[in-house]
């Protein structure tokens, strides 16, 4: 016997009782006609995640040259004096910062490998980062010491904005160059690995140029670094991000729909090639806005959508535990640039290339398992 | 005419593969299109289901033009299964059926009830409740094929146009999944359009066949009309028998080739 069959385009009474076809871990939330999926294990997932990246700022305030207690830090943001300047305009700062810009290329990566359909596509592939350093660094090269040096006006303004505009016309260059009558996930991943070989190696080339000092101080930013970073990164940061994220979560289901083929993505309604370049449009951003503010920090965007993908058991990236991994290991990470050599400060970007770099080796072997079985 | 193709010119690129094309498609009919390898029937299907724009000529739904209605209005009424689908790595089978209910939805309107009840009752007529929390990789080929119809059913058009839903099948399956298309014709009164490579199937199931090639229709009409033994050295080269066939009284090609002539 074969159940009764519904009529096309027919609304189900409420009486019927179809059994649930979600898993026990999803619940439906409905409100009139407003209803949500809430998934508990992401739901769960976040929430630990946000007390993590609390505990790692609230370690953050304590640990440095003069070290805090917990009752100094609160007493120090309240009152002034040299704590309070340490802790507000020092500490504090830098660790949203880091926070802010590791949410961002976490975010940025979930989306690429989404569009991808690769694990191992990463934002450096849209040009960003790379187009980013090319820009920096020629601008220190050449006017480095003319400029006011490491802390005059063009570290503090002109750099960032140079980084954004050398992301977006990286990002430009790779997507002119890949498109042909649309947007194919593969031909981006190949001709983006292209430009990102030519640009890393002017990069070089340019610092080859330079004078001693000019060159160590731009290998400082294109290893990505938050040392000094103060409020004027955090505001840029917040606002490009409270802007990008909902514009992000917007296009979640079409991002999911996209990682199917593309002629069953069109036969959704989805208009692919219009989805795929918003989304990339921004990833983009996220990526050039913590590119300008951090620098190029490899291996978050990389990593922590993969990790969130093992935390909540998903089937893809899910966006906003992406972002709150990429914020936990930036700040986890930056601790441990300030600490493990202390007093010597390592670029944050050096701390999360040497904890990446097995990783990626880790999928690479993984990949190539699934490909044999 | 639900769906119709007006003097349309397809082709990728600058290669042109259908030129000056007519067909209509009526409602409640199941149409199955046949042909050689490199006919332009799957490009026609593609066409028929906006998945690739006329450079010349018009498709319409309902009388208008299907390149002007909004994607995801076209997506409630007409279903496209592609041919040989991908879906991501690691998704289950009712993951699958439920992105069928994508047009439906919006950011705030995610799962509704009519979503869950679709998809409950697209994964009960493909036979798959059970199945609903296995990995698609994990499938037989057979199960797997019901899994995407099931997805282009909880999408919940009247029209569906199939892709080869038979490839990769054995006889079986390709039947299980025919009776499948029938039953949606039978009582649902869905229209179907699709591709198939099996000319006795397709008489079998199919209301009109139409034969193609070198991109153009030779012929339109009953299975019995169109599949005869001239058509069949015309579209094919194909030196065949045409008889009845026992069980269903549809025509049964049996080809000579040379072993037995």
């Amino acid at each position: 016997m074969t159940p009764p069959l519904p009529r096309p385009g027919r609304a189900v009474p409420p009486t019927a009782t179809a059994a649930p076809v979600r898993p026990p871990h999803e619940r439906p939330l409905r409100v009139g006609p407003v209803s949500w999926l809430i998934r508990l294990r992401p739901a769960a997932v976040a929430l630990v995640l946000l007390a993590a990246v609390t505990l790692l700022m609230a370690l953050t305030m304590r640990i440095g040259d003069i070290p805090l207690t917990v009752p100094e830090v609160f007493r120090a943001i309240t009152g002034d004096g040299p704590e309070h300047f340490v802790v507000m305009e020092l500490r504090l700062p830098r660790a949203l910062t880091g926070a802010l810009v590791g949410a961002a290329l976490a975010l940025a990566g979930a989306i690429t490998q989404a569009i991808a359909r690769n694990p191992l596509a990463s934002p450096d592939i849209l040009g960003v980062t790379t187009g980013a350093s090319v820009a920096v660094v020629a601008a220190i090269v050449a006017a480095g010491s003319t400029a006011g040096g490491p802390s005059g006006a063009l570290a503090e303004v002109g750099i960032p904005l140079l980084a954004l505009v050398g992301g977006l016309a990286g990002a430009l260059t790779v997507y002119l160059l890949a498109w042909r009558r649309g947007l194919d996930g593969y031909r981006l991943v190949l001709v983006g690995i292209g430009v990102t070989a030519v640009f890393t190696n002017v990069k070089y080339w340019l610092l080859t140029l330079g004078d001693v000092n000019d060159s160590s101080r731009a290998m400082v930013w294109i290893s990505g670094s938050l040392n000094g970073r103060g409020w004027e990164h955090v505001y840029p940061t917040a606002l490009a991000l409270a802007v990008l994220v909902p514009l992000a979560l917007l296009g979640t289901r079409s991002l999911g729909a996209l990682r199917f083929g593309d002629d069953t993505v069109t036969g959704l309604g989805v208009r692919t090639n219009l989805a795929r370049g918003l989304m990339i449009l921004a990833a983009v951003l996220l990526a050039a806005v913590a590119t300008a503010s951090a620098g190029p920090i490899s291996f978050v965007a990389l990593a922590a959508p993969q990790i969130a993908l093992r935390l909540t058991g998903a089937a893809q990236p899910p966006l906003v535990v992406s972002a709150l991994t990429g914020a936990v290991l930036t700040a986890a990470a930056d601790l441990l640039a300030r600490t493990v050599f202390s007093p010597v400060e390592l670029p944050v970007g050096v701390v999360t290339a040497v904890l990446g770099a097995p990783y990626l080796i880790y999928l690479l072997v993984r990949a190539r398992k699934e490909a044999r079985s | 005419m639900r769906l119709q193709a007006v003097d349309v010119r397809l082709g990728y690129g600058d290669r042109v593969i259908v030129d000056g094309l007519d067909l209509g498609i009526e409602a409640g009919t199941v149409t199955t299109i046949i042909g050689p390898n490199g006919c332009g029937k799957s490009t026609l299907l593609r066409a028929l289901g906006r998945l690739l724009r006329p450079s010349g000529g018009e498709v319409l739904l309902d009388g208008k033009r299907i390149d002007k209605m909004p994607t995801k209005e076209v997506a409630k009424v007409l279903g496209v299964l592609p041919q040989a689908p991908t879906a991501p790595e690691g998704l289950t089978v009712a993951d699958l059926v439920a992105r069928g209910r994508h047009p439906h939805q919006t950011w705030y309107r995610q799962w509704s009830s009519d979503d869950e009840s679709a998809v409950g009752e697209a994964l009960a007529m493909t036979g798959l409740h059970d199945l609903g929390e296995r990995p698609l990789d994990e499938l037989s080929g057979g199960q797997r094929q019901r899994a995407w119809i099931s997805m282009a059913l909880a999408q919940g058009t009247d029209l569906l146009l199939l892709d080869e839903p038979t490839t990769f099948l054995d006889l079986a399956h390709q039947v299980e999944v025919l009776e499948l298309v029938r039953r949606l014709h039978g009582e649902l009164g869905r229209t179907v359009v699709m591709v198939l490579h099996d000319l006795n199937l397709a008489a079998r199931y199919a209301d009109r066949l139409v034969a193609m090639r070198d991109g153009r229709v030779i012929a339109a009409g009953p299975p019995a009309e169109v599949l005869t033994e001239s058509l069949l050295a015309e579209v094919f080269d194909l030196d065949a028998k045409v008889i009845e066939d026992p069980v269903a009284g549809t025509p049964l090609v049996v080809p000579i080739g040379t072993r037995h002539s």
